[in-house]
């Protein structure tokens, strides 16, 4: 598979503190990734010294082939990193046209990515009047104008509200779907869960988890279950091999399995055992659920 | 390069702020120069005219322009330090280099306009001095109007070292009004400087050391003209002859500041972490 970034052994010291450990990971063309990590955990870092702005302590990196120096890789790349950065004094059209010599690309895309995120009717007005989530869907029209390899995407929905965000996740998906190479860093899980097919989870600066997001850990999921035979399910359950670890809160018991077993097998084990389920679920654990036990085996 | 300098130039003309800044630095002296050369009537009371003097005939025409024209430096002063202070206040540098701007293309992009609008300035004072010059002068001979045209180079570095100055200044502090502040603090401290060695060791010494500091180098360049006025006017005016001329170690001087402040100001920005 084609990779666009590769990471080896990157470290980022600031002072005493060090943001980023010995941190090693590719991205492959074609996929959605997610860099999920609690504040502070070097997400922005790690961003910030692939996309030249911050100076690496150790190790190394390249971009596609790793031919091209970091500057030129860059044009291929579209990026937003925290908040939109542009010129207040000028209007959406001539910021964009200003990105457009940087990138060395032709003009004539600027209308064309303004529809994609809605803002062509606005594109004669000064950046400084747009509200925050009109500024950075102007950074993603921005991003997009050199039709970018990967679009990396750093806390795209941060201090938006809900119709925004939702406006946003839209437009990821939509680039997503034409096939573009996302990178998207969050904190927030849900996030990363609806868009990405991989994650890279960081903790204080170290890699925890690189790969895809439903091997995150190794579960084969579990039932959530309630019955009017509540201690013969109990029985039954602790009983079988193919249940680990069982939990009960009221009424409902979620149990673990070891082994694969889908929802019609349990169903039909469960009425043979002459016990009739009134509820009957199976999950795999959330990401939110998988990056919690994740950060706290480490 | 062509498009390093497109690029600096619509951050600065998009911007009302500079654009006033710009056309004060450039056109005002150039008006000032025009109406001083023009006869001014004082309400009938006594009738100004600079030119009667002989100011402005060739080649001194050059000196005095060129030393008074370079007194307006101060309002571009202000646009470099912050077309500086700007891009880190709007976090825009951070942006511009994500785009794909390298940090060398950056300092380049911001040297390349120091250079333009240098030329520009020099190449406005050229073509007003000569209309002046040519009015006011009897002489037509080429060679003896271009004699001392020197002058207008040695303006040309004057701006662009001290641009170059305060685009280091804009580099340092990030912020616009610091490195005015700082640029002021360097001119005092020259003078400090002088101070301390005119006391220490003699005058002579210290007035030559003066002389390889950046401020003072680049007003040495072109030296103040009022004593050559005075010397063309007074009746044994040789008596108070002085050292006027553009020399080629000033000239060196005041490059090789450009360079190292140039070449800092990258330093600056390629350790930095944005």
């Amino acid at each position: 598979m084609e990779s666009i970034l590769t990471i080896n052994n990157l470290t980022k010291k600031f002072g005493y503190l060090t943001a980023v450990k010995d941190l090693s990971f590719t991205i492959n063309k074609g996929n959605v990734y997610g860099i999920l990590g609690p504040n502070g955990s070097g997400k922005s870092t790690t961003l910030g010294i692939v996309l030249n702005v911050v100076n690496k302590t150790e190790g190394n990196f390249h971009w596609f082939d790793g031919n091209t120096t970091t500057h030129d890789a860059l044009k291929r790349v579209g990026a937003i990193i925290e908040r939109p950065n542009f010129y207040p004094y000028m209007t959406a059209e001539q910021n964009l046209r200003l990105v457009c010599r940087i990138k060395d690309v032709d003009q004539s895309k600027i209308a064309e990515k303004l529809d994609i995120v809605g803002l062509l009717d606005r594109k004669d007005h000064k950046f400084k009047t747009y509200s925050l989530g009109m500024k950075q869907r102007l950074a993603i029209a921005s991003a997009l104008l050199n039709d970018p390899e990967i679009l990396i995407l750093d806390e795209p929905t941060n201090g938006l509200d809900p119709q925004g965000i939702h406006q946003i996740r839209q437009i990821i998906k939509d680039i997503a779907n034409n096939g573009t190479t996302i990178l998207l860093a969050s904190h927030l899980l849900d996030e990363v869960e609806k868009v990405c097919t991989h994650v890279v989870v960081l903790r204080k600066g170290e890699k925890l988890y690189s790969g895809r997001v439903d091997e995150m850990i190794s579960s084969h999921g579990f039932f959530e279950l309630k019955a009017e035979q509540h201690d013969a399910l109990i029985n039954v359950l602790e009983t079988s091999t193919s249940f680990g670890n069982i939990k009960i809160e009221d009424q409902l018991i979620t149990a673990f399995l070891n082994e694969p077993m889908d929802a019609k097998t349990f169903n039909q084990l469960m009425f043979d055992k002459g016990i009739i389920l009134s509820h009957l679920v199976k999950r795999k654990e959330s990401l939110e659920e998988q990056f919690l036990q994740l950060t706290d085996k480490n | 390069m062509l498009r390093l300098l497109q690029l600096e130039l619509q951050k600065l003309l998009l911007n009302r702020a500079s654009k006033v800044l710009i056309f004060i630095s450039f056109i005002l002296p150039f008006f000032v120069i025009i109406l001083s050369s023009l006869r001014i009537n004082f309400f009938g009371f006594f009738v100004l005219e600079l030119g009667h003097y002989g100011l402005f005939n060739f080649p001194i025409v050059w000196h005095i322009t060129t030393f008074f024209a370079s007194q307006f430096k101060f309002f571009f002063a202000i646009v470099v330090v912050s077309m500086i202070g700007n891009e880190y206040s709007n976090k825009t540098i951070k942006q511009n280099l994500i785009d794909g701007l390298s940090k060398k293309e950056f300092i380049l992009s911001k040297f390349y306009t120091i250079i333009f609008f240098s030329a520009v300035a020099t190449i406005l004072i050229f073509i007003i001095c000569l209309c002046i010059g040519l009015y006011y002068s009897s002489i037509s001979e080429p060679h003896l109007i271009f004699r001392e045209l020197e002058f207008l180079f040695a303006y040309f570095l004057k701006l662009v070292g001290f641009f170059s100055l305060c685009l280091f200044l804009g580099m340092l502090v990030k912020r616009s009004a610091f490195a005015l502040a700082f640029l002021f603090v360097l001119f005092i401290l020259e003078w400090i400087i002088y101070g301390i060695l005119a006391w220490k060791i003699d005058e002579s010494t210290a007035d030559k050391i003066q002389n390889f500091f950046p401020l003072k180098s680049m007003y040495k360049l072109i030296d103040q003209p009022f004593q050559r006025i005075a010397i063309s006017k007074a009746p044994n005016g040789q008596d108070f002859m002085y050292d006027f001329a553009v020399h080629w170690y000033e000239i060196a001087i005041v490059m090789g500041w450009t360079a190292i402040f140039i070449f800092l100001s990258y330093r600056l920005l390629k350790n930095r972490d944005l």
